[in-house]
């Protein structure tokens, strides 16, 4: 078969996985492991990934996976590549698979660590923007204006008030020689950045943004264009900081916030007075963005 | 599978294929390509969930005993030659 594909064929993760339809954190896996190849260790903590692999005995994931307990995938990946250091296996990657509350609140400490040794580790974590396997609670990456089950919405209006973590500035923050964001409407793209990570020697971190049809209450086939309009409304952006230099990796057209909101019932109740502070917020973090890539542009 | 508590292992290793489970049940809705309009981009292979998309001489090849019916391969399509159909039907 002579097909023209964009994305490596061989699968390594295999369909009959307990994710929902139109998961957006398994299309991430899928290209992960596209990119990263058979010779692979993965460690997953407690997340919608712990449970999506299937129950006991049945796996998805054609590499060999750790089950980490939730606040330690950071130093489940550092004790993996000490242990294949010591048994002198060096072509092996070892990468750490977590949500974002698994990344941007419980396992922080774990992957400080981890950054502050300079590990020679790939840590992913795949945001959906709240804690979805326990039933959609906030976490430190829900954006502001959210409703999740612990930031409820109707007359009183307990919505998500503060804004999403920036993990990506926190990582860069530790000096790691490669950060990189990306998202499952963009295969090619997470495939690149991967594989780039993956050339790098010490500790790698990549934050996929990846859409979550049930805890966003959208319709599941919405998934890959959703990612589009987050990258247009600059709800998420899409760089990379290759030793501290900044590089925008898309500059997609602006398109208005409103649209990609009222696409997802988590947002629905905004008011529109609440969408123009947001959007002005997102606004200038996006100028931000572009203003570190042109002052840092001289370290590449 | 074991039989009794006592054969499970103690650090429990997975070991079967997921493909022995058919998650085709969880669908409501389900994909038909008109391969007579497929330009063979293959988006639809690229962008399944759930790996249950095979490339075929003439277009999509569904395991309908894996697709869940999300409708993204319906949705991605350029020429729009995936029609999602009650299962029911
Ligand atoms: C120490 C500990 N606290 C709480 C839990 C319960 N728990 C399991 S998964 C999960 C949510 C994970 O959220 P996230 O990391 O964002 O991944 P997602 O489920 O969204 O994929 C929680 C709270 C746990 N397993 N361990
Ligand atoms: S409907 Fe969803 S699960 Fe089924 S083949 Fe299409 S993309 Fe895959
Ligand atoms: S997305 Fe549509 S045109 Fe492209 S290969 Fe699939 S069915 Fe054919
Ligand atoms: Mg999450």
């Amino acid at each position: 078969m002579m097909a023209k594909l964009t994305i490596p064929e061989e699968e390594l993760m295999s369909p009959g996985h307990m994710g929902c339809l139109g998961c957006g954190a398994t299309q991430a896996m899928r290209y992960v492991l596209k990119a990263a190849g058979r010779r692979t260790i993965l460690s997953i903590p407690a997340c919608c990934w712990a449970v999506m692999p299937g129950v006991w005995p049945n796996t998805c994931l054609q590499v060999p996976e750790l089950y980490t307990p939730f606040e330690t995938t950071g130093a489940s990946i550092s004790g993996i590549r000490a242990a294949l250091d010591a048994l002198g296996q060096e072509d092996i990657n070892v990468i750490g698979f977590a949500g974002d509350g698994g990344t941007a609140d419980i396992g922080i400490q774990a992957l400080s660590g981890t950054a502050d040794r300079q590990d020679n580790v790939l840590y992913i974590m795949y945001d959906n923007e709240a804690y979805m396997n326990t039933g959609i609670q906030r976490s430190g990456s829900t954006p502001i204006g959210t409703w999740t089950t612990t930031t409820p919405v109707g007359s009183t209006q307990e919505w998500e008030k503060s804004p999403k973590k920036n993990m990506t500035a926190i990582m860069a923050a530790h000096g790691i020689p490669y950060i990189a964001t990306a998202t499952t409407g963009y295969p090619e793209d997470i495939i690149k950045k991967v594989t780039k990570a993956l050339s790098i020697k010490g500790t790698k971190f990549m934050q996929i943004f990846s859409p979550c049809p049930t805890g966003w209450k959208m319709d599941p086939a919405l998934t890959v264009s959703i990612t589009k309009e987050a990258l247009s409304s600059r709800a998420f952006n899409l760089f990379e900081i290759e030793n501290g230099a900044y590089k925008v990796t898309m500059k997609p057209k602006k398109t208005p916030l409103k649209g990609y909101l009222m696409k997802q019932g988590r947002f629905r109740h905004m008011p529109d007075d609440l969408i123009a502070e947001v959007e002005a917020d997102l606004d200038s973090a996006y100028e931000n963005l572009l203003h570190l890539e042109e002052c840092t542009r001289k370290k590449a | 599978m074991p039989g009794t508590i006592d054969e499970i292992p103690i650090t429990p290793i997975n070991t079967t294929n997921s493909t022995a489970v058919k998650t085709g049940g969880w669908r409501a809705f389900r994909p038909i390509c008109d391969t007579d309009k497929c330009i063979k981009c293959w988006s639809c292979w690229k962008f399944c969930p759930d790996v249950s998309i095979a490339i075929g001489e003439d277009g999509p090849i569904y395991d309908y005993d894996h697709c869940k019916g999300c409708g993204i391969c319906a949705n991605v399509c350029p020429v729009k030659c995936i029609e999602m159909i009650p299962e029911n039907k």
